[in-house]
């Protein structure tokens, strides 16, 4: 059995309510870095939509401050001028409302995968003994670690850590789940299955997800907006809406609508990346 | 089946890493064996081992020692100093450690001083504590306190500091408090080198008492420590409990580093797995 059909083959755990999916808007972001005399500009009036209940990617070139939309947005940093707004509220800080997947593995690893997952809701006391076990439990079977439960981290392999902290991520029942090049560093083949692990989880609990990559073929994939991003400092280029048809299958990106999407982005990007470049050279 | 044959193997392997330990401590006691006899044996004399007495000479006088209390005074004495200086560089380095990494003004203040102290050799201490302490074994202890004092402090802030901001970042969006993420992101991510800083602190511990031992003196017998008690063999003239006096500082210390490695351990279980 795939992954693929194992994620589709368990309930759906995480459609619990009405209100699992809110709005994240920035509205005039700008953000810089460094004392005022030497500020280095990341983003300048950055303004994007994201939709309900959507998957928006943002693709740029590299460097191009995607992280610190990804920081702005989970309330890590505060933004210099403008607003990040969740169902048209302004933010303060981090809140479990908004949670992050990062780039590179953020699982604590002192802590076994079970004890990763459970990690949020039993330090705030929502829930516990029993419920929250069989909860988790749950999660961790439904991301293919049934058999991993008690492992470090350590012992996982890269795809395994993406997957529990995704189920880590989920027992918080956020409303928006912003992922920082999540796939990155994973070889390609766990990579792509990964994006359809990802999507099947996505198609069935339909929460807002903010997914950054610099892939492009990855974005096409998974988005319904594929927003892209200019140079530092970062504006927004285009958004583009992808409409290819979900449940997504890989023998779509071959189609020509796909093409046309990805010639469309690329060219919008190569031409920023040659921009980089030429200011590196 | 396989089972058996994992054990077999299993206990083969343990066995060999005993033996070879074995063989390599046989094959340094013959080469010391060989060398301190070179001049009877040969007529040549090899530089500096040639006056080392030989190791069939020192298990002789170990088993002399063995049986009295005054060798056995000194263990306790020297161990009791080792333990007192260190667990008080503990209690003190660890939450100071930590401090100085989390807190910006705490570091502001109280770093500056703890660098111009810290190049400061334990040992250059060791005239002006016996000068302040009233009593010998408080100089003593206070020298072999701030022998292990800056080695784990450097360690924690160093460890502190180094933790994956993405830890804290995660458990920040989960809802921690500054407590949580103090006991159950910083504490713990700082406990490998807290063990790195208690191991080498341990270390320079023993070098710092057996010197301040050696300075300060004894005052009745056996109540110096193994420092004295090389010492007073010095004095005496006797080669052999030179050697013997050294091996026990050599155990002694080993079983105190074994102590901490078997104590990270246990507190550790996720760094056990290479």
């Amino acid at each position: 059995m795939s992954l693929r059909d194992f994620a589709r083959s368990k309930d759906n755990l995480n459609n619990s309510g009405l209100n699992n999916a809110s709005s994240v808007t920035l509205r005039d972001v700008s953000k810089s870095y460094g004392e005022e005399w030497l500020s280095d500009d990341v983003l300048k009036d950055v303004s994007i939509d994201f939709p309900a209940g959507e998957l928006t990617v943002i693709v740029g070139p590299s460097g191009c401050g995607k992280s610190t939309l990804v920081n702005l947005m989970a309330g890590f940093e505060q933004p210099d001028k403008g607003q990040v707004l969740v169902n048209g509220e302004v933010i303060h800080g981090p809140a479990k409302d908004r949670m992050v997947v990062f780039q590179e593995t953020a699982l604590i690893p002192w802590q076994t995968t079970f004890e990763n997952v459970i990690f949020g809701p039993k330090m705030r006391g929502e829930k516990s003994g029993k419920a929250l076990k069989d909860e988790a439990e749950a999660l961790l079977v439904k991301v293919g670690l049934g058999e991993f439960i008690h492992k470090y981290p350590i012992q996982l392999s890269g795809g395994m850590q993406r997957r529990a902290e995704l189920a880590r991520a989920l027992i918080n029942e956020p409303t928006v789940m912003i992922m920082d090049e999540p796939f990155r560093g994973l070889d390609a083949m766990s990579r792509s299955l990964m994006q359809e692990f990802f999507l099947d989880l996505f198609e069935e609990n339909k929460k807002t997800n903010i997914f950054v990559t610099s892939e492009v073929d990855e974005a096409i994939f998974l988005a319904d907006n594929l927003v892209i991003l200019s140079n530092k400092p970062t504006t927004v280029q285009k958004v583009l809406k992808i409409k290819l048809p979900r449940p997504r299958d890989y023998k779509m990106l071959t189609s020509a609508e796909a093409f046309e999407y990805k010639r469309e982005a690329l060219e919008l990007l190569h031409d920023e990346a040659m921009k980089s470049f030429a200011v590196l050279k | 089946m396989t089972n058996t044959n994992k054990t077999v193997l299993a206990s083969l392997m343990g066995q060999t890493t005993l033996v070879r330990g074995i063989s390599s401590i046989l094959i340094f006691l013959m080469v010391w064996q060989i060398g301190a006899l070179c001049d009877d044996w040969f007529g040549v004399d090899i530089l500096a081992i040639g006056l080392v007495p030989p190791p069939t000479d020192v298990f002789v006088a170990f088993l002399e020692v063995i049986p009295k209390i005054g060798y056995w005074q000194s263990w306790v004495a020297s161990f009791s100093r080792v333990l007192t200086g260190f667990i008080v560089a503990m209690i003190i380095g660890i939450p100071f450690g930590l401090l100085l990494a989390v807190n910006r003004y705490f570091r502001g203040i109280f770093f500056p001083p703890f660098e111009i102290l810290r190049p400061i050799p334990p040992l250059a201490w060791v005239p002006a504590s016996l000068i302040f302490w009233p009593t010998n074994e408080m100089s003593i202890a206070f020298v072999t306190f701030l022998g292990a004092f800056f080695t784990i402090v450097i360690n924690v802030l160093g460890g502190a500091r180094a933790i994956n901001i993405s830890y804290l970042r995660a458990a920040q969006s989960m809802g921690a408090s500054q407590f949580d993420l103090f006991w159950k992101i910083i504490l713990p991510g700082t406990l490998p080198s807290i063990f790195t800083g208690a191991a080498v602190g341990m270390g320079i511990t023993w070098e710092v008492v057996l010197a301040a031992e050696m300075i300060s003196g004894g005052g009745t017998q056996g109540g110096g420590g193994l420092g004295f008690f090389i010492w007073s063999s010095y004095m005496g003239g006797s080669l052999e409990q030179i050697v013997v006096g050294m091996i026990s500082i050599g155990i002694a210390g080993y079983l105190s580093s074994s102590a901490i490695r078997k104590i990270g351990y246990l507190l550790m279980p996720w760094k056990r797995l290479f």
